[in-house]
């Protein structure tokens, strides 16, 4: 079959919405993006664990720090999914962390934000996670098999990651002048950044976009931002707090709320690697990953010697 | 006026930059076998394919799949198997090996046509 014949057959499979599987023939390119998609999704669970794990010893009470725990706990095992489902595709874990260390793979930009009070562990459930969430939700219903079912098995988690951060502000919603304020100024911090969490508006190119066209994605960085906006701007009345927007507004004609302009400096800023916290977060993953070294060698060095006993056992 | 090209990319979708030589690290290491999970979610259901995980041997591959995969109850008995002991058919075989059975319609009961008195089957 030639090229071209592969390559019709392949997009009538996806707009049959017949999944893809690694096995199956596939697109070089289709097979890139899906991998630096995919690594990169891996990398951000991974990197996510580290502004939260900042408060793990410092909760307020052993209730918030179980919770927490359980939180990052899942954050690790949605990074173990991912990088699975990555490797169907022909790379390494090793070479995939190689990568994230070396600063050729990305992760997503809101990680080089600071933690600053314990509010902000509300502020990252409920608004990171409440982002990524829309987005994840979405990709449930991704064209390559492997990366929809880790996104099924993800988004049965998240909900309590949310929740936890929401019910987590609406406590402090409730609390002591301080509190409130605590409350209000995680929110503030955290809402621009979460907006940048969705990628430059559409109309910032004019690439006619592959990932839509191949079922990666399913919805633009400007629909899933808004649907972000219109779900948090409910939910903010409810902690009877505000966010830093004076342009919000609804907008009776589109059934949509506006809303102000995003700092594209600062986001590209962050992309490149000069937000707060990007050389510290880089800097942690490094450390674990070589003081883990002799902890997995001894793993295997004890597996090794583990079989070569049952052997002996068995001759 | 230049008309200005910024390449778009979604959430989740960075374009790689090129590694800084400074931190380039290459492993060296060993690394881990990879190992295929089966869960079974309830008595008396199949185990079914859960996922993969990285693991040194058996023993820990069953005691990862329990912290990975069944942190919600998800399963009551775990089956691991090494990745590379899995022998799978060729995808581009699918038409030979499972069209035949497309015209092999008496293998289905609709393809009896009983009178309506049969009770029962
Ligand atoms: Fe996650
Ligand atoms: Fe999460």
């Amino acid at each position: 079959m030639s090229l071209h014949d592969l390559e019709k057959l392949f997009q009538e499979k996806i707009d049959k919405e017949i999944k893809i599987e690694p096995k199956d023939w596939m697109p070089d390119a289709y097979r890139k993006t899906n991998l630096r998609q995919i690594s990169q999704h891996a990398h951000s669970e991974i990197v996510g664990m580290l502004p939260e794990g900042n408060w793990i010893s410092r909760a307020p009470s052993l209730k918030r720090k179980a919770i927490l725990i359980a939180k990052v706990q899942d954050e690790a095992g949605h990074g173990l999914y991912l990088y699975s489902a990555a490797e169907t595709l022909g790379t390494s874990r090793e070479q995939m962390i190689d990568d994230l260390h070396s600063g050729k793979a990305k992760y997503s930009s809101i990680f080089n934000y600071p933690t600053l009070t314990w509010a902000d562990m509300g502020a990252v459930g409920w608004l990171v996670d409440g982002a990524a969430i829309l987005n994840q939700v979405m990709l449930c219903r991704t064209s390559y098999g492997p990366y929809a079912r880790a996104m099924v098995r993800i988004c049965k988690e998240e909900s309590f990651h949310q929740r936890q951060g929401f019910e987590t502000l609406l406590v402090l919603s409730k609390g002591t002048d301080e509190q409130k304020a605590m409350c209000q100024d995680a929110i503030n911090r955290w809402w621009w950044p979460s907006l940048m969490m969705f990628g430059p508006k559409d109309s910032e190119s004019t690439n006619s976009d592959q990932s839509i066209k191949w079922k990666i994605k399913r919805k633009t960085n400007d629909e899933l931002r808004q649907q972000f906006v219109d779900m948090i701007v409910e939910q903010v009345k409810l902690l009877g707090m505000t966010l830093p927007d004076p342009e919000l507004k609804w907008n009776e004609d589109r059934k949509h709320y506006d809303f102000g302009e995003i700092n594209w400096d600062e986001f590209w800023n962050v992309v490149k690697g000069n937000g707060p916290c990007n050389k510290q977060r880089l800097e942690a993953r490094k450390k674990a990953h070589e003081e883990g070294e002799w902890v997995r060698a001894a793993a295997l060095a004890f597996a090794e010697k583990r079989k070569n006993k049952l052997n002996t056992k068995a001759a | 006026m230049m008309n200005i090209q910024i390449k778009k990319f979604y959430y989740g979708d960075i374009p790689d930059s090129s590694p800084s030589s400074s931190n380039d690290v290459r492993s060296t290491e060993n690394p881990w076998p990879l190992w295929e999970i089966f869960i079974r979610s309830k008595q008396g259901l199949d185990h079914k394919h859960a996922g993969s995980l990285h693991a040194a041997d058996a023993q820990m591959a069953i005691e990862n799949a329990r912290d990975v995969y069944t942190r919600r109850q998800e399963g009551l008995s775990i089956w691991a198997v090494e990745s590379k002991f899995i022998h799978a058919s060729n995808p581009d075989d699918a038409e030979m090996f499972y069209e035949p059975s497309t015209d092999k319609v008496y293998r289905h009961p609709t393809f009896y046509d009983l009178p309506d008195e049969v009770k029962h089957m």
